[in-house]
């Protein structure tokens, strides 16, 4: 089955806002995270010469990528397996955890410590391996404030960005079982590294998704800031990474455009202080047994759009998300997908069947921050309306579809229009005072819930010209 | 020259005051307007709101009502980000070479209200005068689609008497989004009121903008709230020959 998490239990997301925006210390630990973010990304990315001419670097590669990706798919696969490595195919989330399930048992283990992936969130990977008597530990600081705190991440590359610090050492207080926790960074960290790092010298199974895959050389690639990946990628005898089809690029030399892209928009670092690449395995050094599982879930329907296919250009750095007015109003949760923000809102309902998440593609005022700022020139505002009218064509309101009708009609003569201009000032005369209206009736009491509505003055514009 | 005014659906029902700061502005500076009468609408709302077909018909119909025309003047940064944004694509999605060729004939002659000023007759000083204290938001369409960044502060700044306060998170969305503002009214209105908070912070009397979309929730918020700031579309203040009279917000007619 296709799966994204469980957004397909989800609510619509204006019903989910709501509860976000209910909530102030959400929204303000929101609104600093991703000041932050975005401060350190605009002083890094306006450091740089040539920035427009990496992002259009980055997308002419993806492109080509999508283009020719069964080739780039088999080449991975020939030149992994020759390193050493074991390539296995998914058509969707169930399969890929049916297979990782699968290897770890085995191997006869029940642990696994865990780098930071999205992927397996997708595919609600953890809930798979729990089911089978196995023990995921995630290692990432943030995916572990997650864990531990049975929460839901809200942001693609920081996880638990809804949180803050005073949360964090509660939930590691009530979790790690420990006496006593100061409330600073320096403290915070400590009580992780001494959590996790038993977990990394004793747990002989590593699991990890892929920012990157190799085509030419069979390589895997991962990039990160706290050095936990590393510890997972070469300290466990089994490595199993799971990876989107999506996540190919041609060659090594392809790296040195993403790996300049990626941090910049991703954590505002000129450079991720941890950079792992490993093809398959080798013997005395490393995981003596390595496995790449090759995800669908969704991506080749993606691909079969020609409107929306660059969708399947994203690196995973949410810049967009950092950048969304809408997204730092409600954070993450309220999109009810673990792909949350303006690329959340394309990429979960093209992945899942479009009823399951109808209301994604609406979840923005089409500002086109999202679009500025993505590294790899994803159109998001254009995908968005693309995803709309799919919507209409296949599930529309007829209430809207009605509305549209009437207002086309209207449009196609400038006397329909004048009648619609006179019809309406005829029904707003009970509600308007002022040349303002404070409460309609409606679709148009969502606005005058908040807001005071312009009334249409009593001469138009092209009735003044008339009688000029 | 001759110029032709595209007022907009949008302004032409619910903001004609616009579309007459236009023409004074226009003839101030020696220019003569027409007004096409058969002009209805670009097809923005359709086309963003998921009805791409209707958005085609409307169009051609834009293409037909300017042929022949000079340059077009458009008081409304969105609606030209629909024509150079998405009518390229709405003609080649109709398979039609000629179609392609007329919208590309058609986007050369259009050009935004401060755009056409600025950049294609190369006025800043349209002789207004307006002495109150004034601040910008800029729209994100004029920011992000026609990249108009400097333009109206430059027509503002010649002005006698104005009062410039800058805005701060000038490049933040006000939340208005076409029908976002309704099928996701919480969201819109939280934007809205950070923007309005901005707006407040400025102690500026007047929001300007070229957008009265965006001014229509801006506005709407500042009323609800009993605000005292009045919201004017950029024509309106290039207009102004003021003196502090005429100056109510509560004004219907403006």
């Amino acid at each position: 089955m296709i799966r994204v998490g469980d957004a397909a239990r989800a609510p619509d997301f204006a019903t989910a806002a709501k509860g976000s925006l209910a909530n102030a210390q959400l929204r303000r630990n929101v609104r600093h995270a991703t000041d932050v973010i975005r401060g350190k990304r605009a002083l890094v990315v306006g450091e740089t010469s040539d920035w427009q001419q990496l992002r259009e670097a980055g997308r002419q590669i993806k492109a080509h990528v999508l283009r020719h990706l069964d080739t780039y798919l088999q080449q991975f696969e020939e030149n992994c397996t020759r390193a050493g490595g074991h390539v296995h195919w998914a058509a969707d989330a169930d399969e890929a955890n049916r297979i990782i399930v699968d290897l770890i048992k085995a191997r006869g283990e029940s642990e696994v410590i865990k780098v930071k992936t999205m992927t397996s969130d997708e595919t609600r990977l953890n809930v798979a391996l729990e089911a089978a008597g196995i023990a995921p530990y995630e290692t990432d600081l943030a995916d572990l404030i997650i864990q531990l705190g049975d929460d839901r991440p809200s942001h693609i590359v920081v996880p638990a960005l809804h949180r803050n610090r005073a949360e964090i050492r509660e939930i590691f207080l009530r979790r790690m079982n420990l006496e006593a926790l100061g409330g600073e960074p320096e403290d915070l960290t400590a009580a992780a590294r001494q959590f996790l790092r038993e977990k990394f010298l004793r747990v002989p199974v590593g699991f990890s998704g892929a920012n990157f895959l190799v085509a030419g050389t069979g390589g895997v690639c991962v990039v990160e800031s706290e050095g936990n990946a590393r510890m997972c990628l070469t300290l466990p005898r089994m490595l199993i990474t799971l990876a989107g089809i999506e996540k190919i690029v041609p060659t090594l030399q392809d790296l040195d455009v993403f790996l300049q892209l990626l941090p910049r928009s991703a954590t505002g670092e000129r450079m991720n202080p941890y950079n792992t690449l490993w093809t398959g395995t080798t013997a005395g050094d490393g995981p003596e047994e390595f496995h790449v599982v090759l995800l669908d879930n969704g991506r080749t329907k993606v691909l079969a759009d020609p409107h929306a296919r660059e969708t399947l250009h994203c690196i995973r750095c949410a810049a967009c998300l950092n950048a969304c007015p809408v997204y730092r109003q409600t954070g993450g949760h309220a999109y009810g997908s673990i792909y949350s923000g303006p690329i959340g809102a394309i990429l979960t309902p093209q992945l899942q069947d479009l009823q399951h998440s109808r209301s994604l593609p609406y979840a923005s005022s089409l500002c086109g921050a999202c679009y500025e700022v993505c590294p790899v020139k994803i159109n998001i505002p254009e995908i968005l309306i693309h995803l709309r009218a799919r919507i209409v064509e296949e599930s529309g309101a007829a209430g809207e579809r009605m509305a549209m009708k009437a207002a086309l009609t209207a449009f196609g003569d400038p006397r329909l229009l004048k009648l619609a201009q006179t019809i309406g000032r005829f029904l707003q005369r009970p509600l308007a005072a002022d040349g303002y209206i404070r409460r309609a009736p409606g679709p148009a009491a969502a606005w005058t819930a908040t807001r005071d509505l312009r009334a249409i003055p009593r001469q138009s514009f092209r009735d003044w010209w008339a009688s000029r | 020259m001759l110029i032709s005014l595209f007022i907009t659906c949008y302004n032409d029902t619910l903001f004609p005051e616009t579309g007459k700061a236009v023409v004074t502005v226009l003839e101030r500076l020696g220019h003569q307007v027409e007004f096409r009468e058969a002009q209805t609408c670009c097809g923005q709302m359709h086309f963003n709101t998921g009805y791409p077909a209707e958005a085609l018909t409307l169009m051609r119909r834009m293409l037909e009502v300017f042929r022949g025309s000079g340059l077009i003047c458009v008081p409304s940064a969105s609606c030209v980000a629909m024509m150079r944004d998405h009518y390229p694509k709405l003609a080649a999605s109709a398979g039609d070479a000629r179609l392609e060729a007329e919208v590309e004939d058609f986007l050369g002659r259009v050009f935004e209200f401060s755009e056409l000023l600025v950049d294609k007759l190369g006025v800043t000083d349209v002789g207004a005068s307006f002495p109150h204290t004034v601040t910008l938001h800029t729209s994100c369409h004029s920011l992000r689609s026609l990249h108009l960044t400097d333009q109206p502060a430059r027509l503002l700044a010649a002005v006698r008497g104005l009062h410039f306060v800058a805005l701060p998170h000038n490049d933040e969305c006000c939340g208005f989004g076409g029908t976002f503002a309704v099928k996701n009214a919480d969201v819109s209105t939280a934007m809205g009121n950070d923007k309005v908070a901005n707006i407040a912070a400025t102690h500026a009397n007047v929001c300007v903008a070229g957008d009265n979309s965006c001014l229509m929730q801006i506005d709407g918020l500042l009323r609800r709230r009993d605000a005292p700031v009045r919201c004017m579309h950029l024509a309106e203040i290039l207009a102004s020959e003021d003196v502090a009279s005429g100056f109510s917000r509560k004004d219907p007619s403006r």
